[in-house]
């Protein structure tokens, strides 16, 4: 699982509404996967971010800091976009949990997926 | 009838061979022999000349229809002997005494349970010499009685051949699996005679007597009373054999049942399987007095003859056991290899080497174990517990939906992944079409990606794939795509994250009209205003506008789902049968359903407490709601899906497992469509029997 992919998953336990964002993230087990570079899909996939879930889960894993905010000009900052294609899409989370923040319910990734499905009891409404 | 009727029923086998006396003397025809086959009546004949004429050209009439046979009229060097065969009476050594006569030959090739022979001999001349000497000649077979031979010649000694010849999988003959001197104390201990009122059961049924120990075996029902042992148990002499045969590792549990037969030449026993859901997985049945050949039957056609020989143990495990019939053919001889070597096991279509063997009293010691749990088999098509248990009905309430999802969706789905993603590798056009038409860095869910066949098409788009089964997403990170598992109805995404989502054949998978609604309004929620959805569904209509979709022409065209209609095309033989009859009646109600449909929008049809049908593959639907069968084959790569059900004592290559589909009707899709809030539906089409919307959120 990608960081960017992370940053899109919200908890879906019933009545946890958008409380259920962002899930926090443990891992066990990450893999750096190398990607090949591309500016403009990068500076794309930004604004589709939601920037303080990110620089959480970049923190748990303990990568390079991730600025609190994308600067000024970001489409030009090959350093900044470099450093995000890093995060969002180079590092693999292979083994650990996702957790709701508002019900605690864990959710299991393993070889590199997330399983997100809920029991009837969860999801009924 | 006259014996030579036989080469009008050129049907396999012969049964017994009934006495009948042969009324014509045809020596006087042996004159006629030298006109050419094609003779056109120029010279006047007599009446036996003309009968005999009539014969032949009906022997090479037949052999072309049933056989395949082409007779042609220049001299060749081989011969096809019509009622020469061992499907005939004829044993190889009378076949050859009269075919030696003419001349040295290459070879004699006598095709098992067939009415005729063929024979090749060194040069045209010995073999004209044999067309006219032996044409309509009467030879005796190895019952006594007269056969009349009619010859013709080919360019080619070939026939249809039979199937592929393995022995069934799961099946063993352990030959001298016991001594003589046991066979003999065996054979004496059984006493066929005085003790009918003994509680020991003894019938004489039509074909061959019986005798039961522990428990009676019941005719009426092929099950026995499993609270009703008979006093007394196995025999003491059979249990210390069956202890011997445990020791040693040919039999892994020990039998409660005991059924004795007895077969004199000519019995037989139709072909059967052993009840599941009395008897367990293990069935074996020591053969005494004299040797006999079984059929082994599967239920899509191939027909496996078996040897057991004397003093041969059989043992049925697994497929053998629980999908093949078997039984005995009721006749006087057997057709077997000549060989000397050859003992048990198969008889192979080598027909240089087969001969008849006449039959002796045959007694069969027949162990079985009474079954305590319910069968788990995975053959629920010749299943008895699960073709009851199984086959759902449409479901009452949300919970029954979730319930059949459940069983007939996700679980087949997690089952069946590996050879499931082995015939899906060909993307569909107009959807590879949808997702180049994204603009660059668009983030696009594919909800049950299965394979993830679609996942990587545009490398300028950020795709995750969700699916239910844990199996086919292992392909897809194998494949290095992101991807999830999670359930279409809840899908754990901020709502309006993404630019685009496809739901490729899923939402048909959904077994009541709010919950199709329902993952429809999911996929919409995921999207931003402006976001767009492909959705594709199974269409009722496979055909359409005079087009028939590729799923029923079978797609020739397409090597990647070449195993898929492999796979189905072997559905067929198994499935139509089953469910004919209720097919016929589904075809009325799902025509309303489709007027409903037009008048009052989408409404699905209810029949509670039916049976859902089983849909035949490649074949147009009879009901919007279907069960298709999908056979599992179990070597695509290293299949990791066949690990997690390895339902003990099942090591079966081909289990069916049925899918649920709602199917839609033409305008069904877009009256879902029009219950969500929020979106227009840009464009609907048809493709290849799927109908098809793209949507748009406002």
């Amino acid at each position: 699982m990608k960081l960017l992919t992370h940053n899109l998953l919200s908890s879906h336990v019933r009545g946890v509404g958008t409380r259920g964002f962002p899930l926090r993230l443990q891992a066990t087990e990450v893999r750096i996967n190398p990607v090949e570079f591309n500016p403009d899909f990068v500076a794309r996939m930004i604004p589709k971010v939601e920037w303080a879930a990110l620089v959480q889960a970049a923190n748990t894993l303990n990568l390079t800091e991730v600025p609190k905010e994308p600067t000024e000009g970001y489409e030009q900052d090959e350093t900044f976009l470099r450093k995000m294609h890093h995060v969002l899409l180079e590092v693999d989370v292979l083994e650990g949990t996702l957790q709701c923040p508002e019900s605690g319910r864990l959710f299991p990734i393993s070889r590199g997926i997330p399983n997100m499905l809920l029991n009837d009891e969860e999801t009924e409404t | 009838m006259p014996r030579d009727a036989c080469v009008s029923c050129f049907c396999g086998w012969r049964p017994a061979l009934d006495s009948s006396s042969f009324p014509v003397s045809i020596n006087s025809v042996k004159h006629s022999i030298t006109m050419n086959i094609n003779h056109k009546g120029g010279l006047k004949l007599n009446k036996i000349e003309k009968k005999f004429l009539r014969k032949q050209s009906r022997a090479r009439h037949v052999l072309l229809q049933h056989e395949g046979i082409q007779a042609v009229s220049h001299p060749t060097q081989s011969l096809v002997v019509a009622n020469g065969g061992l499907g005939n009476g004829v044993s190889r050594k009378q076949l050859l005494l009269a075919l030696e006569n003419s001349g040295p030959m290459e070879a004699l090739l006598m095709p098992p349970n067939k009415p005729y022979a063929f024979v090749i001999y060194k040069t045209i001349e010995e073999s004209k010499k044999a067309y006219a000497n032996l044409n309509g000649k009467e030879i005796i077979d190895d019952l006594g009685q007269k056969i009349i031979l009619y010859l013709n010649y080919v360019e080619k000694a070939q026939w249809k051949k039979l199937g592929l010849q393995a022995l069934p999988p799961g099946l063993l003959v352990v030959e001298e699996i016991i001594s003589s001197e046991d066979e003999k104390m065996l054979l004496e201990s059984v006493n066929w005679t005085g003790d009918t009122g003994n509680q020991n059961f003894q019938k004489s049924l039509k074909h061959r007597r019986v005798k039961h120990f522990g428990y009676e075996f019941n005719y009426e029902n092929n099950s026995v009373d499993k609270d009703k042992p008979l006093p007394g148990g196995l025999p003491d002499i059979c249990n210390s054999i069956l202890e011997k045969w445990l020791k040693e590792g040919y039999i892994k549990h020990k039998p409660d049942q005991l059924t004795i037969n007895q077969y004199e030449p000519g019995h037989g026993i139709p072909a059967h399987i052993d009840t599941h859901s009395a008897f367990e997985d293990e069935i074996i049945s020591l053969s005494l007095g004299s040797e006999i050949v079984m059929d082994f039957k599967h239920p899509e056609g191939v027909t496996v003859q078996v040897m057991l020989p004397r003093r041969s143990l059989l043992v049925m495990t697994g497929e053998s056991r629980y999908l093949w019939t078997h039984g005995i053919t009721p006749r006087k001889f057997d057709t077997v290899q000549a060989s000397e070597q050859f003992k048990g096991g198969i008889i192979t279509s080598d027909i240089g080497d087969l001969t008849l063997s006449k039959r002796g009293i045959r007694t069969s010691f027949t162990f079985r174990k009474v079954r305590r749990v319910p069968c788990n088999c995975s053959y629920s098509s010749v299943c008895d517990r699960q073709r009851k248990a199984t086959l759902p009905s449409l479901p009452e309430s949300s919970k029954e939906a979730c319930q059949l999802e459940q069983e007939h969706v996700h679980r087949v789905y997690d089952l069946i992944a590996r050879h499931f993603s082995s015939t899906r590798h060909s993307p569909w056009p107009r959807i590879v079409e949808f997702l180049k038409a994204l603009p660059s860095g668009s983030v696009v869910a594919d909800v049950g990606c299965g394979n993830g066949k679609y996942l990587g098409i545009n490398k300028e788009l950020y795709m995750i794939g969700c699916d239910h089964s844990q199996n086919l997403l292992d392909i897809c990170r194998e494949r290095e795509f992101q991807a999830l598992v999670c359930d279409a109805l809840s899908i754990p995404f901020r709502s309006g994250s993404f630019d685009a989502c496809i739901s490729i054949a899923v939402i048909h998978h959904f077994s009541t009209a709010e919950r199709r609604v329902a993952a429809l309004q999911e996929l919409v929620r995921l999207l931003r205003p402006g976001g767009q959805a492909l959705i594709y569904v199974w269409a009722m209509e496979q055909e359409y506008k005079n087009h028939r979709s590729k799923y029923l022409r079978g797609s020739k065209t397409c090597l990647q789902d070449k195993e898929e209609i492999n796979n189905v095309i072997a559905a067929e033989g198994l499935l139509v049968n089953q469910m004919s009859g209720e097919n016929s009646e589904d075809l009325e109600s799902s025509v309303s359903s489709t007027d409903n449909i037009k008048e009052e929008g989408c409404k699905p049809r209810k029949v509670p407490n039916s049976e859902l049908p089983v849909h035949t593959n490649r074949t147009s639907f009879h009901s919007q709601d279907v069960l298709v069968p999908w056979h599992l084959k179990r070597n695509p790569g290293k299949d990791k899906a066949v690990e997690p059900f390895g339902l003990a004592g099942c090591p079966d290559p081909c289990p069916v497992f049925h899918r649920y589909y709602h199917v839609f009707c033409n305008g069904e899709l877009e009256a879902s469509c029009q219950a969500l809030g929020d979106v227009n539906i840009l464009q609907s089409y048809y493709d290849e029997g799927n109908w098809c919307v793209v949507l748009q959120k406002v």
